[in-house]
C-alpha cells in the first residue's frame, strides 16, 4: 500500500514535511515516495497528506495508477478550457505548458 | 465571519510642502511613531527617496506553499511576489546566507534581505527561519523581511519576533469569504485540503489574526493586494480601511497580471488585468496621499540590486564559491557607505524643509508625466525604456505615482491587440500622461506621441527627475496650459 509521485512533480517540497512516516525524499529529477514506508497515511490522517497539499494535478497516483488529484480538481480550470488554451497558444507559435 | 469595519479617522492637515518627495513626513504618516517613520524613510522598498540609494535582494529558499491562488501556477514562482512565468533556483538556507553575504560585500548599499518565495516563506518555517537566524548573527546590519499569504502567520509570530525582522508583508486580497472563494480554490489547513468558501474564510481569519498579533508585537506590517477587476476591485477599498485600522502602515495595490501562457486559472479563463487608469483609481482610494511606495514593481523574487536593476547574474552559486571575501571588512565598508548616503539624504531633506510654499502662488491643475530613467536622473532613451515612471506634478511638487511597463506587460486585451506595433503599445501604456521626459527620442515616436496628445521632451537629459518634472510643469503653467485651477485635492 503506497502512493507514487510521477514526473509531473515540480519539486516544490510541500509534501515532504507533511508526511507522517518520513516516506518522501528529494530525488532527481523529482521527489519520490519510499513504498516501504508509505502507509497512505492510514491510522494517522483521514486523507493522504502528500496528496492533500500537492499543488500539481496528476503528480501523485494511488496503487492502481489513478491520480488522487485529477485534472481540473485543484486549479478549477475545466480540462476542455485548458486544452483550448494550449491549442491557442500553440497556434500563436508559443510553447504549450 | 464577522469583521468589524472601522472608519478611518481623518488626520489633521498640516501645512503643505513645496517640493516633491515630502511623503516621508506627509500627514498620512502622522500616525506612525518616529521610530517606525525612521525605518520607513530609509527603506529601499518603501521610501521613494531611499530606493534610489539603497539596495535590496531576495533569496528563494521557500519552495512550498499552503494555498492556491488563481493568479499563480506552481510550475513557476509565486506570481504575487515575483513576475509570473519566472522560475528561480531554490537555494538551501546555507547557500542563501552565502549569497547574501557575497552580495552585501560587493554592493555595500545592500540593506534589506527578503524571503518571498518561490512559495510561501511561512509554509517553509524551518528553511526561512534558519536563513534568518544565521543572518541575524553574521550580518546584523542587514534588515530582514518576509512576505506571506498569512495562513501560517499566527503560528509564526512568536518566532518572527525573535529575529532581526524589519517588516512583514501580508498579501490580503479580500476580507469577505465570498470574494475569497473566487480567488483561492483551496488551502491546506490542519492536515486537510479545504476548498472554496470554507478555505477562504479560514485564510481570511488567519490573515487578520496575524496582522493583529504582529501589530501587538510592534513589528511593521505592510499589506499587498492584487487588483482583480470584477472580483475584488471595489472590495479593496473596504480591505484598505480594515487593515489600516488594524495597524498596517501601508496598503499597496498591485495589478493582476494574467496571460494564458502563465497557465494560471485567471490567465486561461480570460480574466482581464486592470487598465492603468483603473489601477490608479484604486491606488488613490486605498493608498491615499501616501507619497511613497508606488515604485513597487513586483520585482523578481530573486532579484539583486537597487530597485529596477538586477545584478543577479553576478552572484550565481558557482561565482560565489570563487569569491574571496573578508566579511568583517565588508561590514565596516557598508557602514561607511551607508553613513555617506544617510548624510546625503538628510541634507536633501533639510534643503526641502527650507522651501516655504507661497500660499498665493498660482495653482495650475495636476499633470501626469512619464519619465524614462534608471535611478534618480533622466537617462534613458525613449526607445530603450522598458518601463516609465509616472509622476504627478502639482503646485505642491512632483510625486511619484507608479510605473508603466512597456514590453511584454501590456495592459490587457482591449488595449493591445495583435496588430499594434511596439511603439503603439508603448504609447497606449502612457495613457493619461501629457508629457514624456527622456534623454533622447527618435523622429517617428516624437510624431506619434504628439499625435496621441503626449508632448515628448528631451531637454532635461541627466537632470534629477523631480526638478525636471517641476521645470516642465512650471513652463506649462507660464504658457497658460494649466488654467482652470483645480482646488488641491484634500483627502481624508
Ligand atoms: S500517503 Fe501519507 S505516508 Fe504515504 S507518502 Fe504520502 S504523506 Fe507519506
Ligand atoms: S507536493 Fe507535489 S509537486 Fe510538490 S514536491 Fe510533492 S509531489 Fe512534487
Amino acid at each position: 500500500m503506497a502512493l507514487e509521485i510521477i514526473e509531473s512533480c515540480v519539486n516544490c517540497y510541500a509534501c515532504q514535511p507533511v508526511c507522517p512516516n518520513d516516506a518522501i525524499y528529494e530525488a532527481k529529477p523529482h521527489f519520490l515516495i519510499n513504498e516501504d514506508k508509505c502507509t497512505e497515511c492510514v491510522g494517522d490522517f483521514a486523507d493522504a497528506q502528500c496528496a492533500s497539499i500537492c499543488p500539481i494535478e496528476g503528480a501523485i497516483l494511488d496503487e492502481l495508477g489513478v491520480a488522487l488529484n485529477p485534472p481540473g480538481s485543484l486549479t478549477g480550470i475545466p480540462p476542455e478550457r485548458w486544452a483550448a488554451a494550449q491549442a491557442e497558444i500553440q497556434a500563436r507559435g508559443g510553447s504549450p505548458l | 465571519m464577522d469583521l468589524p469595519i472601522y472608519q478611518e479617522e481623518a488626520a489633521p492637515k498640516s501645512g503643505g510642502c513645496s517640493a516633491g518627495s515630502c511623503g516621508s513626513t506627509d500627514d498620512q504618516l502622522g500616525h506612525l511613531s518616529d521610530d517606525i517613520r525612521k525605518k520607513v524613510e530609509d527603506h529601499p522598498c518603501y521610501s521613494e527617496e531611499a530606493h534610489h540609494y539603497f539596495a535590496r535582494m531576495h533569496v528563494a529558499v521557500a519552495p512550498a506553499c499552503n494555498i492556491q491562488c488563481h493568479y499563480c501556477n506552481r510550475k513557476y514562482d509565486c506570481a504575487n511576489e515575483s513576475r509570473p512565468g519566472v522560475v528561480s533556483e531554490v537555494m538551501t538556507p546555507d547557500q542563501a546566507v552565502k549569497k547574501t553575504m557575497a552580495v552585501a560585500a560587493t554592493i555595500p548599499q545592500m540593506t534589506v534581505l527578503g524571503i518571498a518565495g518561490p512559495g510561501d516563506p511561512l509554509a517553509n518555517p524551518e528553511r526561512t527561519f534558519e536563513t534568518f537566524r544565521q543572518l541575524s548573527e553574521k550580518a546584523p546590519d542587514i534588515k530582514l523581511c518576509v512576505s506571506t499569504n498569512g495562513l501560517a502567520l499566527p503560528a509564526a509570530v512568536e518566532e518572527l519576533s525573535k529575529h532581526n525582522i524589519d517588516h512583514v508583508t501580508i498579501t490580503i486580497n479580500c476580507i469577505d469569504p465570498d470574494v475569497g472563494a473566487q480567488i483561492y480554490p483551496w488551502i491546506y489547513w490542519e492536515n486537510k485540503r479545504i476548498y472554496g468558501r470554507e478555505g477562504a474564510a479560514i485564510l481570511i481569519e488567519q490573515q487578520q489574526k496575524g496582522l493583529e498579533m504582529l501589530k501587538e508585537k510592534g513589528i511593521l506590517v505592510k499589506v499587498n493586494s492584487v487588483l482583480i477587476p470584477g472580483v475584488n476591485d471595489q472590495h479593496l477599498k473596504e480591505v484598505s480601511k480594515v487593515v489600516k485600522a488594524k495597524g498596517a502602515f501601508l496598503h499597496n495595490v498591485m495589478p493582476l497580471i494574467a496571460e494564458a501562457e502563465h497557465g494560471t486559472f485567471y490567465g486561461v479563463m480570460g480574466q482581464r488585468s486592470p487598465s492603468p487608469a483603473e489601477l490608479k483609481e484604486l491606488q488613490d482610494a486605498c493608498e491615499g496621499d501616501m507619497n511613497m511606495m508606488r515604485h513597487c514593481r513586483q520585482c523578481r523574487a530573486d532579484a539583486v540590486g537597487l530597485l529596477g536593476e538586477d545584478r543577479g547574474a553576478e552572484f550565481t552559486l558557482d561565482k560565489i564559491e570563487q569569491m574571496d571575501i573578508d566579511y568583517d571588512k565588508a561590514m565596516e565598508f557598508r557602514a561607511e557607505v551607508r553613513a555617506g548616503i544617510q548624510a546625503e539624504l538628510d541634507a536633501k531633506r533639510a534643503e526641502k524643509a527650507k522651501v516655504v510654499p507661497l500660499e498665493d502662488s498660482p495653482r495650475g491643475r495636476p499633470v501626469l508625466m512619464a519619465v524614462a530613467a534608471k535611478g534618480a536622473v533622466i537617462n534613458v532613451h525613449f526607445g530603450h525604456a522598458k518601463e516609465f515612471m509616472v509622476y504627478e506634478a502639482t503646485y505642491q511638487g512632483a510625486r511619484f505615482v507608479g510605473h508603466r511597463k512597456t514590453d511584454s506587460y501590456c495592459a490587457g486585451d482591449e488595449t493591445c491587440g495583435d496588430g499594434d506595433s511596439i511603439l503603439d503599445k508603448t504609447i497606449k501604456s502612457l495613457e493619461g500622461c501629457e508629457v514624456v521626459l527622456c534623454s533622447k527620442i527618435g523622429y517617428e515616436p516624437w510624431g506619434n506621441l504628439e499625435a496621441a496628445g503626449i508632448q515628448p521632451n528631451g531637454e532635461h537629459a541627466m537632470e534629477p527627475i523631480e526638478e525636471a518634472v517641476m521645470a516642465v510643469w512650471n513652463e506649462m503653467l507660464a504658457a497658460g496650459k494649466l488654467d482652470a485651477p483645480v482646488e488641491a485635492k484634500k483627502r481624508a
